[in-house]
Order: C-alpha cells, then sequence, then structure tokens
C-alpha cells in the first residue's frame, strides 16, 4: 500500500480531488465572469473579453454623462502633508512684515473685533488655504477679498508660516465651567455630523481645518450659519455645508459658546 | 501517557487566562454602549477595549488551545514523547511575549486599529510586532506538529495515522497558510508605514490579505471544536464514532476550502472584481459540506451511543443519550449554537443577502455566536475532559460544571440572538455610542439592554468554569488511567494514501488560492496610484 501512487489520475482520490475542485472553478468562472456580467441590464459590454475583464475588476473607461457645472466658484486647493513643514525662519520674517497690514483684524490687539478669527497660533494650512480661496473668490467677504488680491503665491505661504510660527494668545473669555456640548465631543451620528473636535482641535485636528479654541463666538456662530445658509462655500467637498445643515440652531449656539470659553 | 503535562498546562492556563480578561472587556463593551449607560465620554476607550478583546479573543485564546491541545494529541495519540519539547517552550514563549507587547500599546491607547488592523489606520509598531511574535510562534507549533507526524509514519510505515493527530495536523496546516496572508499585510504593507518608512498605504491590497487570512482564521479556531466532535465525543458518552473516513475527508475539506474564499468579507469592496467575489461565493457555500458531514456523522455516533444504552426505536435512542454527562451537554449546546450560526452565515456567504446586513450588528452576532458559542463552549468541554490527565486529580465538581456549560449556552443566546435582530433593524457595528433617543434607533434599545444580560450570564459562566478548574487543581489525586480517544465502529487498519496525508491537498488549497486570489492581488499591486495617506492612530499632533 505504502507504493500507492498518490499524483495520478490513476489513483481516484486524487482524480476526484482535482476533478471536482477543477470543476467547480470552471463552473464558478462561467458564471461569475461570464452569465453575471451579461445578466446586468446596464453593463454595455462590447465582448466576451470585455464581460471576463469587468467581472475580473480590471478598471474600464466607462460611458459617463458629464458632471454638473457648478454654479459659484469652489475652492481649488490641493494640499498635501509635506507642503507645511517645519517653518522657514526666512519665511516667516517676510511673513511678519506682510502681517502688518492683517494685524488689525487679525491680531491679539485688534480693536474689538468679534467678527474676525484671531490667527495667531493658526495652522499654515488652514491660513493658506483660506486666502487662496479667497483670492479665487471661492470665499468672499467684503474686507477681505481686496486684501487677498494682490497676495503671491509665495506671500499667502509666507503669512501662513508666520501666524503657525506665533504662539497662540489665551482666549478673551476662558471659563473652565463650560464643558464640551455633545455636538462638539461626540457630533451626531445618526446626522451624520462628526464631532466637530474630530476635527478643529481638542481631540483631533485635520489638515487645513483651523484651530477654533478662543475664537470669537460671533464669527463662529456667523460661519457656521453662513455654511447652513450657503453663502459661504469654500469647503472642500461640501464638508462643512453638509455638517452645518444639519446641526439645530442650538447646537450653533452651544458649539461656538463653547469653543469662545476654551483658554 | 502525558509527559509534556507542563508544557499543556501552561498552554491552557494562559489562554484561559487571557480568555477572562478579554471577556471582562467585552462585556463592559456590550454595557457602555447600550442604553443602560449614558454615552461614553470618550470613544477612543472603547476602541481601545475592542482592539484588546478583539486581539486576545482572535490571536492570543484559541492559538494556546490549539497548541496546547496539539501537543496533548501528539502524545496521547502518537503514544510517545513530543519531538521538539523545547521548541515548543520557545513557541509558548514567543506568544506570551507578543501578546504582552501588543496589549501595552494597546493599552496605551496608541493603537485602537481593532485586531482587524483596518488601515489606513495606523498604530503603533509594537502592536504588529507583538502580533507577529504570536504567529510565529504559533508556526513552530506547525512545523513541530508536520515533524511528529511525519516522524512517526516514517517509524510505522503503512498504518493509519491516528484521526486526531491527523485533524490535528490538519488544523496546524490550514493554520500555517492561512496565518500567510496577515503575515504579509502587516510585514510588507503597514509595518514600514507604522515605523514612519512611508506614510501612505495601499488599503484595498492590505484588505484583500488579510481577507487571505480572516476566513480561515475562523476554522482554525474551530478545528480543535471538530477534533472533540470526532474523538472525545463519542468515547466520552460510552458510543462509537460512525466513520473514520468521513471525519477524514471532513477535515481534509476544510484544508482544501477554508482559506481561498475569504473575499465574501469583501463584498462591499470596490478593489476586487465582482466575478472573484462570485467564485469565491461559490466555495464559501463548498465550506458548509465538511460541517454537515460532521454533523451527520456525530449524530449517527450519538445515535450509535443512545443504541447501545438500550434505546430503541426511531427517538428512543435520544432519550436514552446521557443526558447528565458534561461532554453530552457541551456538544449538545455547540450544535445548536452552530445550527442557527451556520444558517446566519448562509446569509453573510450570500452576495446579494450580504447587502442587508453587511456591516451591521448581525455581523458581531454572528461570529460571536459561532465562534464564543459553538467553539468556546467545546474548548471548555476539552479543558474539562484533558484537567485530570494534566494535573493527576480528578474534576468532581459534575454539577457546578453543568451550570457552567447552561449557563454559556444561554448566555450566549441571550447575547446574540438580540444582537442579530438589531443587526437586521440596521444598527451599524463597530460604533462607540448610539443615540436611542433618536426615533430611528430607538426600537433597538430594548434588544441591545438584553444582550448586555446575556453578557453578564457568560461572566458568571466564566467565573464557575474557573472555580471547577482551580478546585480540580486542589483535588485529591487520583489515577487517570490512560488517555483514550474514541474508537470508530470500523477501526482503520489500511487508508488510502490520499487519507493518511496531506501532499494532494495541501497542493490543491496553494492552487486553489493563487486561482482566487492571484489575480485580484496582482492587479492591485501593478495598479499605480492606490496608495493613501497613513492616519497615525494616538500618535501626537
Amino acid at each position: 500500500m505504502s507504493a500507492e501512487r498518490l499524483f495520478t489520475f490513476r489513483n481516484p482520490w486524487f482524480a476526484a480531488g482535482v476533478g471536482i475542485t477543477g470543476a467547480m472553478v470552471v463552473l464558478s468562472f462561467i458564471i461569475g465572469f461570464v452569465l453575471l456580467p451579461y445578466a446586468e441590464t446596464n453593463a454595455r459590454l462590447s465582448s466576451l473579453w470585455d464581460a471576463i475583464c469587468s467581472a475580473a475588476g480590471v478598471p474600464r473607461a466607462t460611458v459617463v454623462s458629464e458632471a454638473p457645472k457648478p454654479t459659484a466658484v469652489t475652492s481649488n486647493v490641493v494640499m498635501n502633508s509635506q507642503m507645511f513643514g517645519p517653518p522657514d525662519t526666512r519665511s516667516v520674517g517676510r511673513g511678519a512684515t506682510l502681517a502688518m497690514q492683517c494685524a488689525i483684524c487679525h491680531g491679539s490687539n485688534r480693536q474689538g473685533q468679534v467678527d474676525t478669527p484671531n490667527l495667531e497660533g493658526q495652522p499654515a494650512a488652514s491660513v493658506y488655504k483660506e486666502l487662496r480661496d479667497f483670492k479665487a473668490a471661492a470665499r468672499t467677504n467684503a474686507v477681505m477679498s481686496p486684501f487677498a488680491l494682490k497676495l503671491s503665491e509665495q506671500d499667502m505661504l509666507d503669512l501662513a508660516a508666520y501666524y503657525s510660527y506665533l504662539p497662540r494668545q489665551p482666549g478673551s473669555h476662558p471659563d473652565p465651567a463650560v464643558t464640551a456640548p455633545d455636538i462638539v465631543a461626540r457630533g451626531a451620528p445618526m446626522r451624520n455630523i462628526p464631532a466637530c473636535s474630530a476635527c478643529h482641535g481638542t481631540t483631533d485636528a485635520k489638515l487645513g481645518a483651523p484651530w477654533l479654541d478662543g475664537q470669537s463666538a460671533v464669527y463662529l456662530k456667523a460661519q457656521l450659519q453662513a455654511f447652513a445658509s450657503g453663502g459661504r462655500r469654500n469647503d472642500i467637498s461640501e464638508q462643512m455645508r453638509n455638517i452645518a445643515r444639519q446641526m439645530t440652531a442650538a447646537e450653533i449656539d452651544e458649539a461656538a459658546r463653547y469653543y469662545a470659553s476654551r483658554p | 501517557m502525558l509527559n509534556s503535562k507542563r508544557l499543556v498546562l501552561a498552554h491552557f492556563w494562559l489562554a484561559f487566562v487571557v480568555f477572562g480578561l478579554a471577556l471582562l472587556l467585552g462585556e463592559w463593551q456590550m454595557f457602555v454602549r447600550s442604553p443602560l449607560n449614558p454615552w461614553v465620554s470618550n470613544s477612543e476607550l472603547y476602541y481601545r477595549s475592542v482592539t484588546a478583546h478583539g486581539s486576545a479573543m482572535g490571536y492570543v485564546f484559541p492559538t494556546l488551545i490549539a497548541m496546547g491541545f496539539g501537543y496533548a494529541i501528539t502524545e496521547f495519540a502518537l503514544k510517545r514523547p513530543l519531538i521538539g519539547r523545547r521548541w515548543a517552550w520557545t513557541g509558548l514563549v514567543l506568544v506570551a511575549v507578543g501578546a504582552v507587547t501588543a496589549m501595552i500599546p494597546v493599552s496605551l491607547g496608541l493603537a485602537s486599529v481593532l485586531y482587524t488592523f483596518y488601515p489606513p489606520m495606523i498604530g503603533n509598531p509594537f502592536y504588529y510586532i507583538g502580533v507577529v511574535l504570536v504567529v510565529v510562534g504559533s508556526w513552530i507549533w506547525v512545523a513541530l506538529m508536520s515533524i511528529n507526524m511525519a516522524a512517526w509514519k516514517r517509524d510505522n510505515p503503512g498504518k493509519p495515522v491516528p484521526l486526531a493527530m491527523f485533524a490535528n495536523v490538519a488544523g496546524a496546516y490550514l493554520w500555517g497558510w492561512t496565518a500567510v496572508g496577515a503575515a504579509i499585510e502587516v510585514i510588507v504593507l503597514i509595518l514600514p508605514v507604522a515605523l514612519g518608512l512611508r506614510t501612505t498605504i495601499d488599503a484595498g491590497l492590505s484588505r484583500v490579505f488579510f481577507s487571505w487570512t480572516l476566513h480561515a482564521i475562523v476554522y482554525f479556531w474551530l478545528m480543535p471544536t471538530y477534533i472533540a466532535y470526532y474523538t472525545i465525543f463519542p468515547r466520552a458518552i460510552g458510543g462509537r464514532l460512525y466513520s473514520d473516513a468521513m471525519a477524514r475527508i471532513a477535515f481534509i475539506l476544510f484544508v482544501v476550502v477554508a482559506m481561498p474564499i475569504g473575499v465574501h468579507h469583501l463584498f462591499a469592496d470596490p478593489q476586487v472584481g465582482a466575478g472573484f467575489k462570485f467564485i469565491q461565493s461559490a466555495f464559501t457555500a463548498l465550506v458548509a459540506l465538511p460541517t454537515l458531514v460532521t454533523v451527520f456523522t456525530i449524530c449517527a455516533s450519538a445515535e450509535i451511543a443512545g443504541r447501545l444504552r438500550g434505546g430503541k426505536g426511531p427517538f428512543g435512542w435520544v432519550a436514552a443519550l446521557p443526558w447528565g454527562n458534561p461532554m453530552m451537554l457541551a456538544v449538545t449546546f455547540s450544535f445548536v449554537m452552530l445550527g442557527f450560526g451556520g444558517a446566519g452565515g448562509l446569509i453573510n456567504m450570500s452576495y446579494q443577502l450580504d447587502a442587508s446586513i453587511h456591516n451591521t450588528q448581525w455581523i458581531t452576532g454572528h461570529f460571536h455566536l459561532i465562534y464564543a458559542g459553538a467553539i468556546v463552549i467545546m474548548y471548555f468541554a476539552i479543558a474539562y475532559d484533558l484537567w485530570p490527565h494534566l494535573t493527576g486529580r480528578a474534576l468532581n465538581s459534575i454539577g457546578l460544571i453543568k451550570a457552567q456549560l447552561w449557563l454559556w449556552f444561554v448566555g450566549m443566546i441571550v447575547t446574540t440572538f438580540p444582537w442579530h435582530y438589531v443587526g437586521i433593524l440596521g444598527m451599524p457595528r463597530r460604533m462607540a455610542s448610539y443615540d436611542y433617543a433618536n426615533p430611528a434607533i430607538a426600537p433597538e434599545a430594548l434588544s441591545v439592554s438584553i444582550s448586555v444580560f446575556g453578557g453578564l450570564l457568560l461572566l458568571v459562566s466564566a467565573g464557575l468554569f474557573f472555580a471547577v478548574l482551580i478546585r480540580g487543581h486542589r483535588a485529591v489525586q487520583t489515577d487517570p488511567g490512560e488517555y483514550r480517544f474514541s474508537v470508530a465502529v470500523h477501526e482503520p487498519v489500511r487508508v488510502p494514501v490520499a487519507l493518511n496525508g496531506f501532499a494532494l491537498w495541501l497542493t490543491l488549497m496553494i492552487a486553489l488560492t493563487f486561482i482566487n486570489y492571484g489575480f485580484p492581488i496582482a492587479e492591485l499591486l501593478a495598479t499605480k496610484g492606490n496608495a493613501v495617506p497613513a492616519v497615525y492612530v494616538g500618535a501626537a499632533r
């Protein structure tokens, strides 16, 4: 019996094992790669080979109708994690000079400005993205837009480097008694709202998302309302518009008040 | 005759300690995401716990059981000392060191990526290194099982390998090949990113490699259970195994078709073509076959026992079965859970039906019913059966044992049935908190709460289990006699070469892997631009 040869079709176990497995493969191939692709009503297959390729998952050019043209200018800023390395000191220096024209509204010494963000210590990516969007008119503001129009690409990078280099100033109205509301800490999963803190600070920060701690409640509320109404539309893939539309007025208030109370 | 008592005991105890800790985490998770608890304020804690629970229960616990049981089988079935005992200890140390190495970053919140890794999420490299150490430790066991069987066959030419050893080696080979997918994923794709050598990862390809492991790992968990069905249960209830050859064929079928079917976990993933999804769905249907063969053979073996005990008529033998015997209880419970779990599995493997329950709590309910229910209850039974031979002391707490098995069974049903139900209602899995006040979710609140109480029963059952084992260590010493496996109705004198070794079946398994996975992997490797930025979990920002 030990002389019994296994790897030969004369061995019934070999014949059955290989035969049944092979038959299963062939049968399921015919069904999966030929019959099922043709059974799809919207498949638009040009040949048998095309059917097999589509079932195999080979990327194919498909007939697509033209994407609808956006009715307004949208953000065209593309960023990656390599763009904003450690700040280059010369860039920071140039940024400091350029920022003289911004300080009146965006510095910690700003004169009672509650409708502008404080930029000191903001991540470079956020400052850069907003400047680009203002220049491209993806975001508009009667005061800010004219300033951004005349900035070069290098100017915007320098300004971003400078503001990210500055230490973040303490908030104007710190109130440790205000705890994070649900919308900030957890979002509202059933309405597809992620936690604010997942992108804008405290839990996590995402490239391009501003750090909100210590910003003015008036400014934050105005921006959320602008996103909700569609008045502001420079958020990539409508992320913030989708979120703000789903937020209740009370949640917008809570979130704005919470971030303003942060140190 | 067991020369490696301490080795086997060390495996079992380490396994059960890990199991006990992970069980506590599991129940905590059930509680915090139920309406009985206000929202968990930091969802990261939840994912940390899920990662620890999954890694311990999925990688460490069953691997140690399979290893320890495998070493015991080698000595009991081959009736000779284990070859390579030092290597076996090395394997155990690797698993233990790996488990600790992986759990430190997990408990620090540096690797909350869940045990299924989920690239592009990337955790601390020590988590992955720990998992690799666990797998390498288990590969030592795979090699030892193969070597021990080969050495026995060399010394006993022409004789059939004892069924228990044959099945044990089937499990070892299955695991050896199955683990390759996740090993490639971790070592080639994830670790370079975790170590900071690369910042992007092809998440789709990673998931394809993980699916290579993800399904067959369940069959690796299942192997000790099936070995116990075939080689312990008929003996324990005073019957005989109905067919030795059918048992071998069942294990062979597991080796061939359990692995190249993992793409059914990727039905909702875009990176694998629909044709390959269909082929693997068809082969997944085939893997029900060895289970059906097993159910038939084991029920027939039970009938033999019932009739030997004087049962008559078409159903009289059922009443004559030794229902007070813990092994009888355990196998019955295991079969009931396997039946329900298997029926649910048929839905998961169907390309169309899967869409309705994909990524819902149904899936979590399903694998808990099969694994934590049908499989783990047999791990308990195996421990009860082996303990007197490992300790030289009798397990006298029969009442406690029966209570433990009953509680585990009832607890698992109460936990998993509502879990399936909320899945049908659409409750997503892998979420830390649900807004039960929302009218869309409110109907799920009751079911989820019931599950929590099922989990409590499981905790009590595990407590009894430890009590039984510890009391066993303190009982008076007795001679347990020689360890015996079941005897078949027709004990094999000679078996065909095909049923006495794995050369043909391993060839088929690897060939099927290339057919079912070759093209999808090659295509993803050849396509440029698939990589996405890694998302580092728990990293400083």
